[in-house]
């Protein structure tokens, strides 16, 4: 266990904890983009930073990354803060114009579009926080999307901007998406995800149809469970 | 080649290795770094073994790499027993017949040497071997010593000490130097501790920028836990307008792998790596050998001079990726992925390459290495200034008379660097800055023309040590567009992983682009100002908390410029397109018709030994006119 | 360099120089390159294959690196440097001049697939600003008046 002081709070976590976690078990808002606990925090989206005084030096950190510490001095809301997250917020207002999530949060933290930035028209609501890219890989295991390019240019997508050939459907990604860019559309027999439409199974018992049967498929071949085990919905199961 | 095992063994490769530096027949060298070639080396080299074999020559054709002074390239020098050595600037295969006649004759005359060499400094044996027994040859009394010619009298040669001197080809002639001494001592006569303790007294600091103590570095990366741990070279150089480091890996590869095994020991590694830059064919293909050699001398592999240490080392190459500099990248591009840096909560040092703690030094740094163990911590804390010990190579280019590399001891004053070894600005214009620090730097300008240059001085001055960029520049070049060049540069090279520089960096590019078109509005600079602060704290890694720096700089010092382009509407320097108008001098103009001849655009009309006139609702802009009138009568404003 | 007569490299081979080593991805891919002079899609899928290593991740690298085209390039490469040497030295004004002589945009290959036009951020012969590369040869202190001269002996 260390202790170290909060927005003003002594607090104690388990070593090796993130400020972040920290911060939010003692209700201390934090707001974020780009980390969710089912995937490693990457730092992409700077909305988490906060100031942490450590021995002489003070400095701008990523909550979602730093590791607590043994009489360190953290505070949420300085200036230098409240400035950073503002131009985050303005630069992804100026990316994403469209998006409803993004201006929410901007409301709730009283931040105002910039006028200068000309709102760009092609990148859609994505605000490359990566956590799909994460999901896709780390929990499905199945690698169908990525990130390609750099600097401005990077985009998420399948290899080639085509369809994606290795997708199961299974919605991961965009179940994950904080800000609605990924567009999965469902009827009840059919999925469409990633340019491709995937047929869904129905349960074997109630007959409701519950997943994309390319994704039983992918879950039977790496577990070995055979399909007519898995074709029973989590409910009837 | 049998394996170096004994003090005795390496005195009798430096024996046959000084038998070719100063051999007892004539040797011709020809300067083969990328520069080099580039200027038409390859060409001579062939002419002149052409022309040897013709006549039925005993000489010895040896290649060498850059000395520094790019701009008198192709350098041939000649070496005869006993006489000083001659180099001869700027050499053409036209050239070759006359130059091998004077070897022939033993007489220089035509033809003059551009300096002329005496002896030859062995830095790392602290001793001077002369060329030359007996007084100087008559005719060679007119030819100056390159201790006076003005490039190189101030300059002091440490890192690059074997550059341009010794055959790169050659493993005995860089242990003729002393070289491999160091790595000897080091492993029979040092304990680790004692190599680190050395570093540390010598005050060694990074020379890729950051300007970190690398004994320190050292020191944390032994003591971390772990049986696995990596000593990385940092030959990425991705700074654009600076070659130094590849001029070290191509000219002496063995000094960077030398500071490496004695580092390695240090440390307590076992597997080091050599990442470097794409663009770097010959850097690649000299250090390959040069590997290949030391193994085969058993300076590299198991048992290291029958010692017990084992190390050994691999090239990584770059594919052309900035970023991949910065140490998390390099790391992450070593291991075979896309070079995308990560937070640095927890240091390289301790968690670097496959999580294994790991140990990053510039190509400088670790070139310096050999020549701190053979010369000792105190010697070398001797050269330099308060804090920073030592020589800093520099690649001076832009507006500058004499372009080149050259290193000199650190806090040297900006203008003898300038004015003296560089011999100030062509064309009789005025020195207007001098950019130092690659794309994360900044600009110096006339007012701090007497800065001592050092880490420090630097640093307090908005700028920084870089990895050792000069880029002159001079009233035709504008600070505005400088800047705009620098943002669009990091807008580019930016890995787009964190918003504040991926969106940011972008952001400023296209106010800066508004301002270079001549759309720049009021607020414009100060909205630059205020997002400068939000990038700086908010990036990732350092590409981006430093991207706002050409700005920063550029604008404190060259406001005006800024104000002249937003309210104006005017580029004072006559770079940017839109701000500016070509016509034609009456005073100056002599209706020589050049201008007419060149004009992609027919847009100059004008009769013979008449004031031309350009029609200006065709011209592009494109500035032939101007490059080519011989009487400087374009007007551009 | 290939010459006429030596053996198509495949893939396979490539792979098989490097022990199948994912940390040696790079390397392959430049090695793919240096073969056909540009990343054909198909080459990716089989590195993938062969490697197993998800496509998602070898195109992350094919397009992160500025070396890697995924497009077919001209017999002859022109790389125009834009490093700050030879940017302060007209560089700008160079790749204009190209873009018009060649009637195409920087990153573009011209209708008859004898050039492509790429921009480089410094070849480390900045002492010689500004240059141009061509097909490897570099062109030392180029000006504008001199392109149709060189471009015509490729
Ligand atoms: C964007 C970026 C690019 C860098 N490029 C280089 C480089 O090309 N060469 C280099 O030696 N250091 C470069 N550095 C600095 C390295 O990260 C690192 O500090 C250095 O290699 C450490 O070696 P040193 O302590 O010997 O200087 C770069 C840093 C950043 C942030
Ligand atoms: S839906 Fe496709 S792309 Fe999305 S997480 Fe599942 S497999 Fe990956
Ligand atoms: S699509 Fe959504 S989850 Fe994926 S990177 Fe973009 S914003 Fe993040
Ligand atoms: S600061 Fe720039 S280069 Fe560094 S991680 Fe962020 S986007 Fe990438
Ligand atoms: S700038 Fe170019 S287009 Fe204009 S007049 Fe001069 S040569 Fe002609
Ligand atoms: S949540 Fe920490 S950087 Fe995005
Ligand atoms: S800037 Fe062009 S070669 Fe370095």
């Amino acid at each position: 266990m260390v202790s170290f002081i909060i927005d003003g709070k002594k607090v104690e976590a388990e070593a090796g904890a993130n400020v972040l976690q920290v911060a939010r078990k003692y209700g201390i808002v934090i707001p974020t983009l780009c980390c969710h606990e089912s995937v490693a925090p990457s730092g992409a989206c700077r909305l988490c930073v906060v100031e942490v005084k450590k021995g002489k030096r003070t400095r701008i950190v990523t909550s979602c990354l730093y590791p607590v510490d043994e009489g360190i001095v953290v505070e949420t809301k300085t200036d230098r803060v409240l400035n950073v997250r503002r131009l985050v917020m303005q630069l992804l207002m100026a990316r994403c114009p469209e998006s409803e999530v993004l201006k929410d949060m901007a409301k709730e933290m009283g931040i105002e579009p910039q006028p200068a930035f000309h709102p760009d028209t092609d990148k859609g609501k994505c605000v490359l926080c990566r956590l799909c890219v994460k999901a896709c890989e780390d929990v499905v295991g199945a690698s169908a999307i990525g990130l390609s390019g750099r600097g401005k240019n990077k985009k998420v997508g399948a290899p080639f901007m085509e369809d994606s050939k290795t997708c199961i459907g299974c919605g991961a990604c965009a179940y994950i998406c904080p800000t609605e860019h990924i567009i999965m559309e469902s009827t009840d027999s059919k999925r469409k995800i990633w340019g491709r439409t995937f047929k869904m199974q129905p349960c074997d018992k109630c007959g409701r149809y519950f997943a994309p049967v390319d994704q039983l498929k992918f879950i039977s071949d790496k577990t070995g469970t055979p399909m007519t085990e898995l074709a029973v919905c989590m409910s009837c199961k | 080649m049998s394996k170096i095992n004994t003090l005795e063994d390496l005195n009798k490769a430096a024996k046959r290795g000084l038998e070719s530096i100063i051999p007892s027949k004539t040797k011709v060298m020809v300067g083969m770094a990328t520069s080099g070639i580039a200027s038409g080396a390859q060409e001579v080299y062939n002419a002149l073994a052409e022309e040897i074999k013709k006549r039925k020559l005993d000489i010895i054709l040896s290649k060498t790499g850059a000395m520094g002074m790019d701009c008198i390239e192709p350098l041939v020098d000649v070496l005869q027993p006993n006489k000083p050595r001659l180099a001869y600037s700027k050499v053409t295969a036209k050239k070759v017949p006359e130059i091998i006649d004077q070897i022939v004759k033993g007489a220089v005359n035509g033809n003059k040497p551009a300096y002329r060499m005496d002896e030859e400094e062995f830095i790392c044996l602290n001793e001077n071997k002369p060329y030359l027994k007996g007084p100087v040859p008559k005719d060679l009394e007119g030819i100056p010593k390159i201790g006076d010619v003005s490039f190189y009298k101030k300059q002091m040669k440490l890192a690059t000490r074997n550059c341009g001197m010794i055959n790169y080809e050659s493993i005995d002639e860089y242990i003729a130097k002393g070289g491999y001494f160091s790595l000897l001592k080091a492993l029979t006569k040092m304990q680790p501790d004692e190599i680190i303790d050395e570093v540390i007294a010598s005050g060694l600091r990074g020379r890729g920028g950051g300007g970190f103590q690398a004994g320190i570095k050292w020191q944390t990366c032994r003591r971390a836990h772990g049986d696995i741990k990596y000593v990385i070279c940092n030959g990425d150089e991705g700074d654009p307008g600076a070659y130094m480091d590849r001029s070290v890996m191509e000219g002496d590869p063995h000094s960077v792998i030398e500071g490496m095994i004695i580092g390695a020991y240090a440390i307590g590694s076992s597997q080091g790596f050599i990442y470097v830059r794409n663009e770097y064919p010959l850097a690649v293909a000299n250090l390959q050998r040069a590997l290949d050699q030391a193994r085969e001398y058993g300076l590299l592999g198991k048992n290291i001079l029958n010692t017990g240490f084992d190390f050994d080392l691999k090239i990584g190459k770059g594919a052309g990726a900035f970023v991949c500099g910065e140490s998390t990248a390099l790391m992450t591009s070593l291991e075979g992925k896309a070079g995308e840096p990560r937070a640095k909560y927890i240091h390289t040092v301790e968690h670097g390459l496959w999580d294994r703690p790991s140990n990053l030094n510039n190509v400088e740094t670790w070139a310096n290495v050999p020549a701190i163990i053979s010369r000792g911590a105190k010697w070398f804390s001797s050269i330099g200034c308060k804090n920073n010990s030592g020589t800093k190579v520099f690649c001076l280019v832009g507006k500058i008379n004499n372009i080149g590399m050259v290193e000199v001891p650190m806090g040297i004053p900006l203008k003898e660097i300038i004015y003296e070894i560089g011999g100030g600005i062509p064309g009789g214009k005025k020195y207007k800055a001098v950019q130092t620090g690659g794309p994360s730097g900044g600009c110096l300008p006339d007012s701090l023309i007497d800065i001592s240059v050092d880490f420090d001085s630097l640093w307090d001055a908005g700028s920084m040590m870089g990895s050792g960029g000069m880029i002159v520049m001079d009233e035709t070049t504008c600070m505005v567009d400088i800047a705009r060049y620098f943002i669009d540069f990091l807008e580019f090279e930016s890995c787009g992983k964190c918003v504040p520089c991926r969106e940011g960096v972008y952001r400023m590019n296209e106010i800066l682009n508004d301002i270079c078109d001549g759309k720049g509005k009021a607020g414009d600079v100060e909205l630059l100002e205020s997002m400068s602060q939000g990038i700086v704290d908010g990036a990732l890694c350092a590409l981006g908390s430093t991207a706002a720096n050409p700005v920063l700089s550029t604008l404190k010092y060259f406001r005006d410029e800024y104000v002249a382009h937003v309210r104006d509407k005017k580029c004072p320097a006559g770079v940017c397109k839109a701000l500016i108008r070509f016509s034609v001098s009456d005073e100056k103009c002599t209706g020589c018709g050049v201008c007419l001849k060149k004009c992609p655009t027919e847009c100059i009309s004008g009769e013979k030994k008449k004031t031309h006139v350009i029609d200006q609702t065709k011209c592009i802009k494109c500035g032939v006119c101007k490059e080519s009138c011989k009487f400087d009568a374009i007007i551009v404003e | 360099m290939k010459t006429a007569k030596a053996k198509k490299i495949t893939v396979k081979d490539i792979i098989k120089k490097y022990g199948g080593d994912k940390t040696a991805m790079i390397a392959i891919l430049q090695d793919v390159q240096e073969e056909f002079r540009y990343l054909p899609k198909a080459a990716l899928s089989s590195i993938s294959k062969q490697m197993e290593v998800p496509l998602t991740r070898i195109y992350e690298i094919a397009t992160f690196y500025n070396a890697f085209s995924l497009k077919q390039r001209g017999k002859n490469l022109i790389e125009v440097c834009a490093g700050t040497a030879c940017h302060v030295q007209g560089a700008a004004r160079l790749m204009d001049r190209m873009e018009r002589d060649l009637a195409i945009k920087c990153g573009e290959t011209t209708k008859d697939k004898m050039f492509s036009l790429e921009e480089v951020r410094c070849l480390g012969c900045c002492s010689l600003a500004p240059v141009v590369r061509i097909s490897g040869n570099i062109h030392p202190n180029l000006t504008q008046d001199e392109v149709p001269k060189i471009l015509k002996n490729y």
